[in-house]
């Protein structure tokens, strides 16, 4: 039974993708609602990814130092710990669970509001493809600006890691160097591909879940909700998944 | 013209439209009345193919509905305009760019252009200066004349419209009514209007369909009603005391 609905809701969340990604009708207006989910979706996260970044990773480095306390480590492993967590898995997964949070629940109950005003079937009746005039767009803001706050976080994570250096856990001068030794550039690669799979996930989930809603205001709350714990299970399992591709 | 060759349309187990044939001319306003719940909402959107039915066919201009593929189903809603009875303005955008939305879309206008066909739709629907505004600043019979407005802006060859003088008042529903019969008449367009008022019926009823329990109960003109027998129509029309006032002077 639960099989069923699962492998049901499956193809109709294909079957919604192939339908996003349909020539749109006129490129200017998609252009145009790019450019307000940019702002929606990505610019209007920097300030919460910013704020937590700089805490955790000021509070990471407190946690290691106070871990790794043995006159047998030397004090920079703490940086490299530190920044290490926070490019392999705190910026990317942690930060992108937030987005399914925030950027979600915003996109489900959106689109959960135009279907039941009726507004998605305004536009089909007009001719317009709904799933790619509202949705495409979103995946493309949030693929391409994802990257980007996910670099921001990490750069902030470090700071703030230095921060909590400067604050008196290990000297400045040995968290620098921590930062920079044995540094793997593929790490940076491997979180990128993560964030791109993410932001994809946290759009196409949210989206499908507020396409389809029936009913009202109670249905629309009820589908934001599984749009944010779906695709932070998404999240949660595709880490897993890309882990044991890219980095075993 | 649009011809309905007995449609049907199931929700589950629950009937909605059970076997409906009508034919929709153009250049005149054709209306379906019917009680709440009968299925007139449910038959406007089967007619525009946001409901799929069950069996039967739509054909607009030989073209028939179900046998579109989803370039020919884009083209011919190119050449729609629907009102619905809950608006569905796009409540994100002004309403100029409401009622320019599908010019941007489909026409290679320019912006003054645009701005031109939406001010004179809104006049038409007797709303101008509130171009700027948003659909939530304005009271719910503004918001209908929006939808209208925005219905009209391709000049569509097939109108629809659920009910689109509820909730106005009576002077504005005439004005309405009016322009709807204006409108269809000089572009020759197909006018296919759901309504409950008995006003519209009489003064615009060029084609009427009565719907009851998911089935075509009578069929005629706006004059026809005032004479027939029909105890179905009789029961529905003179429900209120006016109409029975108004028959006996008949
Ligand atoms: N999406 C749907 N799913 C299930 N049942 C529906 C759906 N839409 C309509 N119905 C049912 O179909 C019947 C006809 O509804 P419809 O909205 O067409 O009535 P109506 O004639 O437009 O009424 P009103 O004048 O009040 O608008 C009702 O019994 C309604 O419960
Ligand atoms: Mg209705």
């Amino acid at each position: 039974m639960l099989v069923q609905k699962w492998t049901l809701s499956l193809g109709r969340y294909m079957m919604l993708l192939a339908r996003t990604f349909k020539k749109p009708e006129n490129f200017r207006m998609y252009y145009r609602a790019f450019m307000s989910d940019l702002e929606l979706l990505g610019l209007n996260s920097l300030g919460i990814v910013s704020i937590i970044s700089i805490f955790v990773g000021a509070v990471v480095t407190i946690q290691t130092a106070f871990n790794l306390d043995d006159p047998l480590v030397p004090d920079y492993y703490i940086a490299i710990a530190t920044r290490e967590s926070i490019i392999l898995e705190f910026s990317p997964t942690i930060i992108s669970l937030i987005l399914a949070g925030k950027v979600g629940s915003n996109i489900a109950s959106t689109l959960g509001s135009m279907r039941v005003s009726e507004q998605i079937d305004a536009l089909e009746v007009m001719g317009v493809n709904p799933a790619s005039y509202l949705i495409a767009p979103k995946i493309t803001a949030l693929v391409f600006f994802n990257p980007i706050l996910i670099m921001l976080s990490m750069f902030l994570g470090m700071i703030g890691g230095y921060l909590a250096s400067v604050g008196g856990v290990m000297s400045t001068e040995d968290f620098m160097y921590g930062l920079t030794v044995d540094f793997n550039a593929y790490h940076i690669t491997y979180a990128l591909i993560k964030t791109f799979v993410f932001a994809f996930l946290i759009v196409s989930i949210s989206a499908y879940f507020g396409f389809y809603v029936k009913g009202g205001a109670i249905e629309v709350g009820v589908n934001a909700t599984k749009a944010v714990v779906s695709s932070s299970v998404a999240i949660i399992v595709s880490n897993y998944i890309l882990t044991q591709l890219l980095l075993v | 013209m649009i011809e309905v060759n007995d449609i049907h349309k199931s929700f589950g187990d629950h009937e909605v439209l059970k076997g409906i044939d009508a034919t929709f001319y153009k250049g005149q306003t054709n209306l379906i009345i019917g009680q709440s719940g009968s299925g007139k909402t449910v038959f406007l959107k089967s007619l525009v193919g946001l409901h799929d039915i069950d069996s039967g066919d739509i054909v607009y201009n030989g073209r028939a509905l179900g046998s579109l593929n989803n370039k020919e189903r884009k083209s011919l809603r190119t050449e729609m305009g629907m009102v619905f009875q809950g608006n569905a303005l796009f409540d994100s955008l002004t309403i100029e760019e409401n009622v320019t939305f599908a010019l941007n879309m489909f026409s290679d206008m320019s912006l003054s252009e645009k701005r031109d066909r939406a001010n004179f739709c809104l006049e038409r629907v007797n709303l101008p200066n509130v171009a700027k505004k948003f659909p939530s600043e304005l009271s719910g019979g503004m918001q209908k004349r929006v939808a209208i407005a925005r219905a009209i802006s391709m000049n569509p060859k097939y109108l629809f419209c659920d009910e689109p003088n509820s909730g106005l008042d009576p002077k504005t529903a005439i004005v309405i009514d009016k322009l709807l019969q204006e409108i269809t008449e000089e572009f020759g367009m197909t006018t296919v209007i759901n309504t409950h008022d008995m006003n519209s019926v009489i003064e615009i009823g060029a084609y009427i369909i009565f719907i009851k329990e998911g089935k075509k109960a009578w069929q005629g003109t706006g004059d026809d009603i005032l004479n027939t027998d029909s105890p179905e129509i009789v029961d529905f029309v003179y429900s209120s005391e006016l109409f029975k006032k108004i028959r006996g002077e008949h």
